[in-house]
This record gives C-alpha cells, sequence and structure tokens, in this order.
C-alpha cells in the first residue's frame, strides 16, 4: 500500500506525445499573445484611456451580474442536487434531465425569448391586459440579463453539486444522525458544509461564465465588457480599444479561473470512494412542493424559450414564411461541431495523457496553461484571431480552418479536463501489465491507455460539439462571408427583430444541441458538463 | 559464476527509498532456474515494493538486480520494464477489460501466435472460454487469464503480487494447487508475494522471509518450521514459543525437561517449542491453568514444574485433551538461539 501511495511519476514521455502536446499549447496562446501585442501597440496611452472612461463602469456592471447570477444559481442549484440525488422523489431521473437539458440553450435565444415573453409588449402582458396590467416590470438591462443568464447557466453549478452530493461520504452523514441530529440539522451542520467547496467552484464557473457571455446582455442591451468589446469592434476605426478591452477581461478572467482551480484542487482531496447507498431521505408532505419547485425551473428555463421559439414557428408558418438558407446553415453548423470536436479532442489527447500520466514539470505547467486559455472569453478570442488572422494567417483568414482554430482554442480545456478525469480513472496496473508483458509505452499507449479511454474521448467530443453548436460570437466574427450558420442566422433574424423568421433556425439549433446533452445524460455521464 | 547458465534473478543488497522511508533496505535474494520462491511478509515489509522494483516498477537507490546474469537494476542502471522479460500477475489482475480472454493472452505474443494461446488455454482449462471478457468470468477465471498471460511470452522470471488475495477460503487452496501446477508444467521461473503462511508453504520450493526491508530468512518450508536460523523469522513458519533453556552437548535443560537440540549450541540460549511439538508422553508432570476447545485441536495453556506457563496444542481426539494432570515431553530436535536482549 505504502508503495503505491508514494509511487513516484518521474518517467520522461516520449518525444511522440510531449512534441505535440506543445505545439497544442504553443497555439493556445496565440489569442493570448497577440491580444498582448495588438493592445500595447501603441504603447500604454489606449490602456490608460479606457482605465479613465470606460473600463471602471464596465467592470462594475459585469463583476455584479456576475455574482448575482452566481449566487442565484446556487440557490437553485443547491435544493435541486440535493433532491435529485438524495431524495426519496419520484421520477428522480427524469428530474435530474430536465435540470440538465437547458444546457442545449443558448443563452441569446433564451435571451430572444424571454424579451418576447416578458418584454413590453410582450406575449406575458398580452395576457394580462384584460386583467388591467399596462406595463411590465423593465425586462431590459439588469434584471432581464440577470434572470436569462441564471436560467442558462444554474445547470453548470447543478451538474458539480449533483456529482458533490453523489459522492460526498455519507457515512459523516450516518454519524451525525446516529449521534442524535435530525435531518434538518444534519442537512445545515454536516451535509452543506461537506458541500462548500463545490458550491464554490461552482460559483466561480457560473462567474467566469457570465463574464464572457456575450449573446444574452447584447440581446437584453445591458452594457458588459463583451458587449462594449462588440461594439468597439464593429463600429471603430481604431480597435486598438478593443483589443484593450479586450486583454482587461482576458485579465479578470483569468485571475477568477486562477481561484477556481484552486478551490476545485481542493475539492479533489475531499471526494471519498464510498458510493452513497443511503436510502433516500423520503419527504413526507414536501413532496409535491419539492416537485412544484422543479416543475417551476423547468418551466422557466425550458418551457418558457421552447413555447415562445414553437409559438413564433407556427405563428411564421401560418405567414409562410419560408427559410430558404436553413438547410445549408444547419449543415454548416454540424460540419463545425463535428470537425472541430473530432479536431479538438484529438489535439487534447497527448496534453491530456501528459497531465495524467506523467509528472514532469513541462507537463504540468502546459496544463495550467491549457486550462488557462479557458479564461478567454469567446469574443476575445475571435478578436485575437481576426487580428491575427489580418496580419500573419491572410490565407486561413476567413477559411473555415481559422474558425476551426477559434473553436479548438476555446474548447480544448473542456476537453482536456473530459479526456483527463477518464484516464485518472484507469486503473495504472493495466499500462504496468502491458510494460510487463514485453509492450514499450507508445504500443501500451495504443493498445491499452487510448482504446481504454474511448468512452472518455467520445464524451469529450460531445461536450466540444455541444458548446461549438451554441457558439455565438466566434462563430459570428470568424465565419467566412457567406457562410451561413444556425448561430449567426439566429442571431441577424433576431438583431433585425424577425422573430418569427428567427424561430426555426432556433429551435434546429437546440435540437441539434440536445442530441450531446441527451447522449451524455443517458450514458451517466452529465459530470463532464461540468468542465 | 557460470555464465552458460546464471540464475535467473538475484537481487544484491537492493534498496528502495520513498522520501526518507526504505521499503526495501538491503534485501538479498537468489533464485535458481525453475523454482519457485515466496516472499513472505506482513503488510509494509516491503515485498510488493521488492517485487515491483524486480518487474522494473521502481526505481533502486541501492544495490543490484540481476535478470539471467544481466544488470537490470541499480542506482545508475534501469532498464525499461518492458524489456526485462519479466512478467507480473497483479494482485487484481488488471485484465484488459477491452479484450477477450484469448487477446489478452496473445497481448505480450508477435503474429503467429494462436498455437502458444491455444496451448495456454488449454494448459488452464479455459476451454470455451476464449471469446469471453474479463467481466465475464470468475474470480478463478480471471486469476488463471492474467497468469497465463504473464506466461505467453516465457519470461525469465514470473513474479505474483499477492495472487490469492482475492479469492474466498475454499477458491483459494483450488487455486494454490492449480497455480502450482500451471507454473511446474510451464518450468517457470518464479517469486510470489504473500503475507498467508499457508500459500506460502503449499506452493513454494523456498520461502523468503521480509521484515523491515530485509531478507531475514531464505528457506525451505521445511527448514522456516523445523529449524529457522533466524530466530525473528520462526514466527513466519508456525506459531513461535521460545523457552529459556541450558544447552550443552547436543541436549537442553528446559522447563519441560531435557530436549535434543537441532543446530549447535552451548550455555544458556532460548529454544524454539511450537505448540504442537509438546506430545503427552511420559517425561515431565504438567497440570493445565486455562483449555480453549477450537474444534480438531485444543489449546492448553500448561504450567510447568517450574510454574512456566507453555502453550500446547493437541487434537482433541486424544484423551488428555479434557485433563488436568498429566506428563508431556519434547521428541523434536528443537533449535536454540541466544538469548533476546
Amino acid at each position: 500500500m505504502v508503495a503505491r501511495f508514494f509511487r513516484p511519476r518521474n518517467r520522461t514521455a516520449p518525444a511522440a506525445i510531449w512534441l505535440p502536446g506543445l505545439l497544442v499549447v504553443a497555439a493556445t496562446f496565440i489569442p493570448a499573445w497577440y491580444l498582448a501585442r495588438r493592445s500595447t501597440e501603441r504603447g500604454w496611452d489606449p490602456w490608460a484611456r479606457a482605465l479613465e472612461n470606460s473600463a471602471a463602469p464596465l467592470m462594475t456592471r459585469s463583476l455584479t451580474l456576475a455574482l448575482v447570477v452566481a449566487v442565484a444559481s446556487v440557490l437553485v442549484a443547491v435544493p435541486a442536487a440535493w433532491l435529485t440525488t438524495r431524495a426519496a422523489l419520484p421520477g428522480r431521473r427524469g428530474w435530474a434531465v430536465l435540470m440538465a437539458a437547458p444546457l442545449a440553450i443558448p443563452s441569446y435565444i433564451m435571451a430572444m425569448t424571454v424579451v418576447d415573453f416578458l418584454g413590453p409588449r410582450g406575449t406575458l402582458q398580452g395576457w394580462l391586459e384584460p386583467l388591467g396590467v399596462e406595463r411590465l416590470p423593465e425586462i431590459y438591462g439588469f434584471w432581464g440579463s440577470a434572470f436569462t443568464l441564471t436560467a442558462a447557466s444554474f445547470p453548470y453549478v447543478y451538474l458539480v453539486l449533483r456529482a458533490a452530493f453523489a459522492t460526498a461520504d455519507v457515512s459523516e452523514e450516518e454519524a451525525s444522525r446516529s449521534l442524535g441530529a435530525g435531518p434538518l440539522r444534519t442537512f445545515f451542520r454536516v451535509v452543506l458544509p461537506g458541500m462548500v467547496p463545490a458550491i464554490a467552484a461552482g460559483v466561480l464557473l457560473v462567474v467566469l461564465y457570465t463574464l464572457s457571455d456575450f449573446g444574452a446582455v447584447s440581446t437584453l442591451n445591458y452594457d458588459t465588457f463583451t458587449r462594449s468589446i462588440f461594439v468597439e469592434y464593429q463600429t471603430s476605426f481604431d480597435r486598438t480599444g478593443a483589443a484593450v478591452l479586450g486583454a482587461m477581461l482576458a485579465l479578470v478572467a483569468a485571475a477568477i479561473l486562477a481561484a477556481e482551480l484552486t478551490v476545485r484542487g481542493r475539492m479533489g482531496r475531499r471526494a471519498s470512494r464510498r458510493q452513497s447507498l443511503m436510502r433516500p431521505v423520503p419527504l413526507g408532505r414536501w413532496k409535491w412542493p419539492a416537485a412544484g419547485f422543479l416543475a417551476l425551473i423547468a418551466l422557466l428555463s425550458l418551457g418558457l424559450p421552447l413555447g415562445v421559439l414553437g409559438y413564433w414557428l407556427v405563428k411564421g408558418l401560418q405567414a409562410n414564411a419560408n427559410f430558404p438558407e436553413i438547410g445549408s446553415a444547419a449543415r454548416h453548423s454540424v460540419t463545425m461541431a463535428i470537425g472541430g470536436a473530432i479536431i479538438t479532442v484529438l489535439l487534447a489527447l497527448p496534453v491530456a495523457i501528459l497531465a495524467a500520466r506523467y509528472t514532469s514539470p513541462l507537463g504540468a505547467l502546459m496544463e495550467q496553461a491549457a486550462y488557462l486559455t479557458h479564461a478567454l472569453p469567446g469574443v476575445v478570442v475571435a478578436l485575437a484571431l481576426v487580428f491575427f488572422g489580418i496580419s500573419y494567417a491572410r490565407d486561413l483568414y476567413q477559411t473555415t480552418w481559422m474558425l476551426l482554430l477559434a473553436y479548438v482554442i476555446l474548447f480544448l480545456p473542456n476537453a482536456l479536463s473530459a479526456l483527463r478525469a477518464s484516464l485518472l480513472r484507469q486503473p495504472r496496473r493495466l499500462e504496468d501489465a502491458g510494460a510487463s508483458l514485453g509492450r514499450s509505452p507508445l504500443r501500451v499507449l495504443a493498445s491499452v491507455t487510448i482504446p481504454l479511454a474511448r468512452p472518455g474521448m467520445a464524451s469529450a467530443g460531445l461536450l466540444v460539439f455541444l458548446t461549438v453548436m451554441k457558439e455565438l460570437p466566434a462563430t459570428l466574427l470568424l465565419s467566412p462571408p457567406g457562410y451561413d450558420t444556425l448561430p449567426g442566422l439566429v442571431w441577424s433574424r433576431s438583431t433585425d427583430a424577425l422573430y418569427a423568421g428567427a424561430a426555426l433556425p432556433a429551435l434546429v439549433l437546440v435540437g441539434l444541441a440536445a442530441i450531446p446533452v441527451a447522449l451524455l445524460s443517458w450514458r451517466g455521464d452529465l459530470g463532464s458538463l461540468e468542465s | 559464476m557460470d555464465r552458460s547458465n546464471p540464475e535467473p534473478l538475484t537481487c544484491d543488497g537492493v534498496e528502495v527509498r520513498f522520501g526518507s522511508l526504505r521499503a526495501v533496505d538491503g534485501a538479498n535474494l537468489a533464485v535458481a532456474a525453475g523454482e519457485i520462491v515466496a516472499l513472505l511478509g506482513r503488510s509494509g515489509s516491503g515485498k510488493t515494493t521488492l517485487l515491483r522494483a524486480i518487474a522494473g516498477f521502481e526505481r533502486a537507490t541501492a544495490g543490484e538486480i540481476r535478470i539471467g546474469g544481466r544488470l537490470a537494476e541499480s542506482p545508475t542502471t534501469s532498464i525499461p520494464a518492458h524489456r526485462r522479460s519479466v512478467g507480473l500477475v497483479f494482485q487484481e489482475y488488471a485484465l484488459f477489460p477491452h479484450q477477450t480472454v484469448e487477446a489478452n493472452i496473445a497481448y505480450g505474443l508477435g503474429r503467429g501466435s494462436a498455437a502458444r494461446v491455444e496451448e495456454l488455454i488449454r494448459t488452464g482449462q479455459l476451454e470455451g472460454l476464449a471469446g469471453r471478457y474479463p467481466h465475464q468470468l470468475s474470480g478463478g477465471q480471471q486469476q488463471r487469464v492474467a497468469l497465463l498471460r504473464s506466461l505467453a511470452p516465457r519470461p525469465r522470471v514470473l513474479l505474483l503480487d499477492e495472487p490469492f488475495s482475492n479469492l474466498d477460503a475454499g477458491l483459494r487452496v483450488a487455486m494454490r494447487e492449480d497455480v502450482a501446477t500451471i507454473l511446474r508444467a510451464e518450468s517457470m521461473t518464479a517469486v510470489l508475494v504473500t503475507h498467508d503462511r499457508a500459500d506460502a508453504m503449499a506452493i513454494a520450493d523456498r520461502i523468503a522471509v521480509m521484515e523491515a526491508g530485509k531478507v531475514i530468512e531464505f528457506a525451505t518450508p521445511r527448514d522456516l518450521y523445523f529449524q529457522p536460523t533466524n530466530w525473528a523469522a520462526a514466527g513466519y513458519g508456525g506459531e513461535a514459543q521460545f523457552l529459556s533453556a541450558t544447552a550443552s552437548g547436543g541436549t537442553a535443560e528446559t522447563p519441560l525437561g531435557m530436549v535434543t537440540l537441532a543446530n549447535a549450541f552451548e550455555g544458556r540460549c532460548q529454544v524454539l517449542v511450537r505448540p504442537e511439538w509438546i506430545m503427552p508422553a511420559p517425561g515431565v508432570a504438567v497440570h493445565v491453568s486455562a483449555r480453549r476447545f477450537e474444534g480438531a485441536h485444543s489449546r492448553l495453556t500448561l504450567a510447568a514444574p517450574d510454574g512456566t506457563p507453555i502453550a500446547m496444542t493437541i487434537a482433541s481426539t486424544a484423551p488428555q485433551a479434557f485433563e488436568d494432570h498429566f506428563c508431556v515431553a519434547v521428541r523434536q530436535p528443537v533449535p536454540a538461539y541466544l538469548p533476546a536482549g
């Protein structure tokens, strides 16, 4: 036992692993490097100007929004996660799928439907008009954005917490009960404190998500960093301002990510081996309020957007709207999502193997670096690649390869953490067995490690497919001219307020994004979505 | 050393350190061709670490390991595990879950190995299971597949890490036989790690007792039981009980009377008298101060004439098993040691 515990991992990786790994990680640094260059090539004046003028209010707005969304997400996700893992609730598995399902709905589609339903002269107001309601509370701006982003991002916290509840050490709870503490006291004194690291990780995840969200805040006219970067990029002749704002946002996000990684490291140490086989907690007369709570969440995060989209579609069909580009847009989006998934997973594989199997300082550094690029919001990566393409890669610029490169850079960290987790779950003795049977490290990788990592690769691929499918800013900024995509179509129709025309592409997009979500939850592998 | 037929495995002063902990601390071992050696020791004695160092999964911080006469491991040399020709059967078997029985066994073989795989499947009596996956096999079958897989490439030495610890008691005895039969059928040189004396006795030609990272005794099971050279190793061969004695001229005076010595010794000593070596026989009169019935055997605590408490094991069918006063003698030659401390 002792031997296994202290077992050193100082073997150096074969060049066939670390060389591609190094190249991949280097590629993910293109945006950060180029952003740093572009934002400082006129010296620090643009930084000073940005700091004086817009940076402080933007930062306040972005961070306030992020915090409110995070707190709201936790308040929704804690009971939802507890109810679907520990309580004797009828249809627990079904509820669990419903709680994760909003992941298939991109924030900008959620935002459009929120505007339509809750906005001034919106559907809800129409319903309430006979009751004498002339005006609903303002939906544009802060509260609308907070509501939309909570609906779109609470599933991330839910998944982190669900995993934590499912693997928490049940004997702590049993000890508390045997010492005479009732269920409520046990929950607040033992269970909830045990969840603090998971909650912290979830909060940071949502903060990061909100900071980098572009679609929802733009639709709801709430001025945050991402929206200003986009506006600055589109409207001003000198794009240094956009680069400066992008660099600032990236720095803040990187700081938050660093905090998240620290918290997560601590969480790992808490995880116990013992699976919770505890009898589900009976809810008694609280069963119906609990089910009602979950139903309300599902109604707001799924029912509302899907209902509104369905309503638009019917209205559009009645008005004989036609959707000429929908076929090619769907084809393009699926091609990009599949291509992005395959390329990203293949490129992430050597880095994941390095991270999970070798303890060389280079490997650790590469892993950290790959995760740090996770802090770069889509709009920032897209912007940096636009600059990079114009200056250095004219041949690539405005091709689908550039778009794929953006997806790889953006979603490599997601694929990496899913792959790494699956490699770490693999017993290492299987590889030792391969070596003791006379096979070289590379052949063991090819015949044992990688075949066994296939489920992890599939999860990672599905995850990248989902995120590419939903990605808005990178798709908007880097799609070649005339290359229709589903997010692009939804976006252009909705900015023109052609909601009926946006309904079909939006529904197709949600339907396609639902496929990986359904597959992952069917495989019981939703945990990998949390990355 | 005879170069043409070198010893398949020698360990010379091997040390493996984890930080400040010396898991293996100067272990010596020389295994002869075709021999089955058991590394017997408690958990934490370093036996598994030594095994892993031989296999090439731990680095030696001092000493040398030679395989087939070739230096495989030393502080300055380390042949990678896959080039050592050392097979390792893992405690948890480590079968490849994505491969069939056949593919698992063929893993370490090159092309054209079908005949060898078939032969091994027959040796392991796994006919009809070749197409199954590991999770479709019983524990004993998995064990056999793991063994056959390691045997397939005909390694110079086969290492087995706690091979029977995952099996229940009945299966364990049967598997011991199977493993011994298969190893001998392949004339394999093997080292197996175990903490179970019965496993070691039943299967090994010689037993290496490990304590605190050192091999403190290396002897046949018989010698380990009847005359361990190191008193600390006596407990690994069976239940050890030491009596104070005075030796002279091949015999010793003990609380149980005169006994024959198994080794030459003079003066004050400790002699090993296992509880089952004491027989009801004309000799020294004792009385029973405590009795525990354990089924086939009963365990008695005797008071010797000088009052020394002595443990004795006796068949429950013997008339003396339930008597309070009788006479005992030790007929068995007993080993003598320097008094401890």
